[in-house]
């Protein structure tokens, strides 16, 4: 009987169901990770290409739009003060919603209901502009979105899917970014995955591109089936990533591989 | 063909009782170690490099997530090599290696790939003669 108990015991051990998240104080940015060449061009806003989509987030900031013939600026002022912090802080809950949005949904609802302007398309230029601009006036402070008992549901969605196996390849999130990160796969080497960065210029989209666009790639990859652009899923997924890296530094617009 | 396939998803359920490994070929036949090594050294078809690495001199980048392929041979018998690549989680439900033959149990698989096991049989046992030839 022992014996059987210990055999059982040692099975658990030796068999985890979940892994463990990254204790807070071993998690790295994706910046870490990088070459020094690719953290000198994020780095040196002369010659970070995200920094092209944030002065086009300016100019667009500033030009009024739809049939209100409103500018952002107009409502919300200075983004140097009134969207300091904001980006650091989605996706956050929306009452007209009922449940989380990330930024890309927000500055469309702006545009929609305040402007009256047709919604921009994901990964379109302008959305990509704007949301690179008002998130680089978060850079340099910490991630903290606000879990409490409305979005907690959702929070706890996301981890779902964070660790659930997917696609063909029947991988998780968590394997590659819980448990093989600073790995190769490859010849890459498996980052934490935190979105501290995002939207983000990839050297290998020679592109910006949303937090949603890389996860895709991801999932691609897994060959499993993607989540549409705005997806509650992918919303949720978002949410998990933010609050996994709470604490960590916003670095919009960051560079990657 | 098909006939074949079932036969051999077949022999793969029956391995849930816990055996170690996968006596009998998926095929009935033998399989080409030349093919075999094709296929593993291919980062879309076998796709083993990702995660392992072996004595593969001309592929500039292989993965360390997984122990090297080097003395797979000497390790493992055939029918060893063929459970672990068929559906490895009937060695260790956590493993990170996806089943290469199996097409159940799996969640939002995109649909180009659904129904289909990531390799046919006959590649599987392609890529177990040429891992029997690894002995060191």
């Amino acid at each position: 009987m022992r014996n059987s108990v210990l055999a059982l015991c040692a099975a658990a051990i030796a068999i985890p169901a979940f892994a463990a998240e990254i204790p807070l104080a071993e998690r790295r940015s994706g910046y870490d990770f990088m070459s020094r060449e690719t953290r000198t061009m994020q780095d040196d806003d002369t010659a970070n290409p995200g920094m092209l989509w944030v002065l086009d987030g300016e100019a667009l900031w500033k030009r009024k739009a739809g049939v209100a013939d409103r500018a952002c600026q107009d409502c919300h002022g200075d983004a140097g003060t009134s969207m300091k912090g904001v980006a650091a802080r989605y996706p956050a809950f929306d009452a007209a919603h009922g449940r989380p949005v990330n930024l890309e949904q927000r500055v469309n609802a702006c545009r929609v209901d305040r402007q009256k302007a047709p919604p921009l398309a994901h990964e379109s230029r302008d959305l990509l502009a704007l949301t690179a601009y008002v998130g680089r006036q978060s850079r340099g402070l910490p991630v903290a979105v606000p879990i409490d008992e409305r979005t907690k549901p959702f929070l706890d969605a996301g981890r779902g899917t964070f660790f659930r196996r997917q696609g063909q390849l029947n991988l998780s999130c968590a394997q590659c970014h819980d448990d093989n990160w600073g790995k190769r796969l490859a010849g890459s080497v498996i980052p934490q995955g935190h979105p501290t960065g995002y939207p983000l210029y990839r050297l290998e989209w020679q592109g910006v591109g949303s937090l949603q666009r890389r996860l895709r790639n991801c999932i691609v990859g897994m060959r499993a089936q993607p989540y549409d652009f705005g997806a509650g899923e992918f919303v949720d997924l978002e949410l998990y990533l933010m609050w996994r890296a709470r604490g960590m530094k916003v670095e919009t617009p960051g560079v990657r591989p | 063909m098909r006939r074949i396939v079932v036969a051999a998803l077949v022999c793969v359920a029956a391995n849930a009782a816990g055996e170690d490994s996968i006596p009998s070929s998926l095929t009935g036949a033998k399989g080409d170690p030349v093919r075999g090594r094709a296929i593993v050294t291919n980062r879309q078809v076998g796709l083993c490099l990702l995660c392992h690495s072996g004595p593969f001199p001309e592929e500039r980048v292989q993965g360390d997530l997984a122990p090297p392929l080097n003395g797979a041979g000497r390790r493992l018998s055939e029918g060893e090599l063929r459970l672990r690549i068929a559906d490895s989680a009937r060695i260790n439900p956590a493993s990170i290696m996806p089943a290469y033959f199996r097409t159940e149990g799996l969640t939002r698989v995109a649909p180009a790939f659904e129904g289909k096991p990531v390799l046919s049989a006959e590649q599987i046992e392609d890529v177990v003669a040429f891992l029997k030839t690894l002995n060191e």
